[in-house]
């Protein structure tokens, strides 16, 4: 039971860090940013360019490294976020939504088979496990890596919120959310903050990949798609637009898959993660912490 | 000196001839009404002012300088703050938060803060409602927030959008006395409305702007008694 809930946290965890970029794109612009799960991959695919460079390593110096790749990998994963952005939604900025979401389709599938073209279809084995001696914690076992994981995952989250709820930068990404052409009234560049906003998502997304890669050990260009899928499940169970609930999210459906796999089979998980999807958008679209203000006029 | 100077201003919305030669001017230290019927071209008047749309040709002067085609933030950044039509107070931000978002080009912290403050000794109400999300506030209270909000700016000179829209006659009062207030302190405004009674009230020169043109032009006594404006913004006798 306590295994159950301990691995559907840790699974949750990385969907919430892909989520949050989903959902604050999302939340900024309207924009369903299909291409976000593959810029998890290309983190993946960065860490893992990195560690080659770099060459052997001992397992004692493992998590120092890691930590110093993920800063690495986020700074590249943020800048190619940027230049997504720029290259293919800022153009069509005032065209219609499915013209966007297209765009987001075609830019996922440029990365995807970029990255093949780039690394070859083959996966590629990790050159970074984090070595883990299991500890037993409340029936739970529970190894070190996956700790050291779960607490870079809530640092940068507990960041991301902090700087969402507390700072200029974070007002005015809350401001363009709601309302883009009073903001720019208000002396915000809206085009600045949507960069800066692609940036954070896209870093985030990139530290969950090379997270996952030293963690599954495996990478292959496509691994991308399917959390793409499920961050944007998260992002619509947690309510996609908002912070804290998107990060629910995240832990909620790694909780139902963890349980959902322990109850129906493995074979089943992705059923379940997607029948959760439909059912949230067809009995509580807004999710579960998404609200709709009611205004005075 | 003029504060804002617009000069034969054309503005096209796709097939759509919003503003045809527009041109008017603000002293500095002026409140100037600016009258006319929906769709005139009031609001795009001011929207081509703080640079949310690009005329097509014509010349806007602020301070001195020519913002045409500057950047909203430009624009801002000059002193010249436009508060849009319908408040546009941000409705899940807190009225402290509002009011720092229109501090947002200001670096100085302690600067922010001090206006601020000043905001909330000018206006009690929103110092008590300072944790409510905006979007909780009477219509008044909105639009109080929204004036206050630009002040946090730092104004030289602002652009009242129909700030009486929707408002009972007595809150109409309130915000047109502190548009009076503000304006005593030197900044000059330009009031778009379409109660012309409340706005000639606390004007000193006004226009009348008919299909994307200035029709008419004079003090705002001159205004008040003539036949035409009368008849069509005052009710009529």
């Amino acid at each position: 039971m306590s295994q159950l809930i301990w691995n559907g946290l840790f699974v949750g965890s990385f969907y919430a860090l892909v989520a949050l970029g989903y959902s604050m794109v999302y939340g900024i612009m309207k924009l369903l940013n299909f291409a976000h799960g593959d810029i998890y991959m290309l983190g993946a695919f960065t860490g893992f360019a990195i560690l080659g460079a770099v060459g052997g390593i001992s397992p004692g110096m493992a998590l120092p490294v890691l930590l110093g790749v993920l800063v690495v990998t986020m700074a590249v994963t943020g800048l190619s976020g940027v230049l997504i952005e720029r290259v293919a939604y800022r153009p069509l900025r005032n065209a219609p939504r499915l013209s966007l979401l297209i765009t987001a389709v075609g830019a996922s599938f440029a990365l995807e088979y970029g990255m093949r073209a780039g690394a070859g279809a083959d996966p590629q084995v990790y050159p970074l496990r984090l070595g883990g001696t299991a500890v037993e914690v409340l029936g739970a076992r529970i190894t070190l890596q996956q700790i050291a994981l779960i607490i870079v995952a809530i640092v940068l989250m507990v960041g991301l919120n902090l700087l969402v709820t507390r700072t200029r930068e974070g007002r005015a990404m809350r401001a363009i959310a709601l309302d883009p052409r009073t903001s720019a009234l208000m002396g915000i560049s809206v085009n600045a903050v949507i960069s800066r906003t692609f940036f954070l998502g896209s870093a985030l997304a990139g530290a969950a990949g090379v997270m996952a890669g030293a963690y599954y050990g495996k990478i292959d260009f496509m691994m991308g798609f399917l959390i793409g899928l499920k961050a944007f499940t998260s992002a619509v169970i947690g309510g996609i637009g908002n912070i804290p609930g998107t990060m629910l999210g995240g832990l909620l459906l790694g909780l139902l898959e963890s349980f959902g796999t322990y109850w129906l089979g493995g074979e089943w998980r992705d059923v379940f993660a997607f029948g959760v999807l439909i059912l949230f958008l067809s009995v509580r679209p807004t999710g579960l912490l998404g609200e709709r203000v009611t205004e005075r006029v | 000196m003029a504060a804002l100077e617009i000069d034969a201003l054309d503005v096209h919305y796709g097939g759509v001839h919003a503003l045809r030669g527009m041109s008017l001017t603000v002293a500095e230290g002026e409140i100037v009404a600016l009258l006319g019927n929906n769709g005139a071209g009031k609001t795009t008047t001011l929207s081509a002012a703080s640079g949310l749309v690009r005329p097509t040709s014509g010349k806007v002067v602020f301070d001195g300088k020519e913002v045409t085609r500057a950047r909203p933030e430009a624009i801002v950044r000059a002193g010249l703050i436009h508060v849009p039509e319908g408040r546009r107070v941000f409705s899940t931000l807190t009225v402290h938060e509002n009011l720092q978002i229109g501090g947002y080009l200001v670096r100085d912290h302690a600067e922010i803060r001090k206006r601020i403050d000043r905001v909330y000794s000018l206006l009690p109400r929103l110092a008590e409602r300072r944790a409510q999300q905006g979007g909780t506030l009477s219509g008044g209270e909105q639009q109080m927030l929204a004036i206050g909000r630009a002040l946090v700016s730092g104004p030289k000179m602002l652009l009242l959008d129909e700030p009486s829209m929707g408002l009972a006659p007595l809150v109409v009062a309130s915000v047109m006395e502190l548009v009076r207030d503000v304006n005593a302190e030197g900044v000059s405004v330009l009031l778009v409305e379409q109660n012309a009674k409340a706005a000639l009230k606390i004007a000193h020169r006004g226009y009348v702007i008919e299909n994307g043109e200035c029709v008419l032009g004079g003090s705002a006594a001159e205004l008040r008694s003539d036949s035409r404006v009368v008849e069509a913004y005052l009710g009529g006798v």
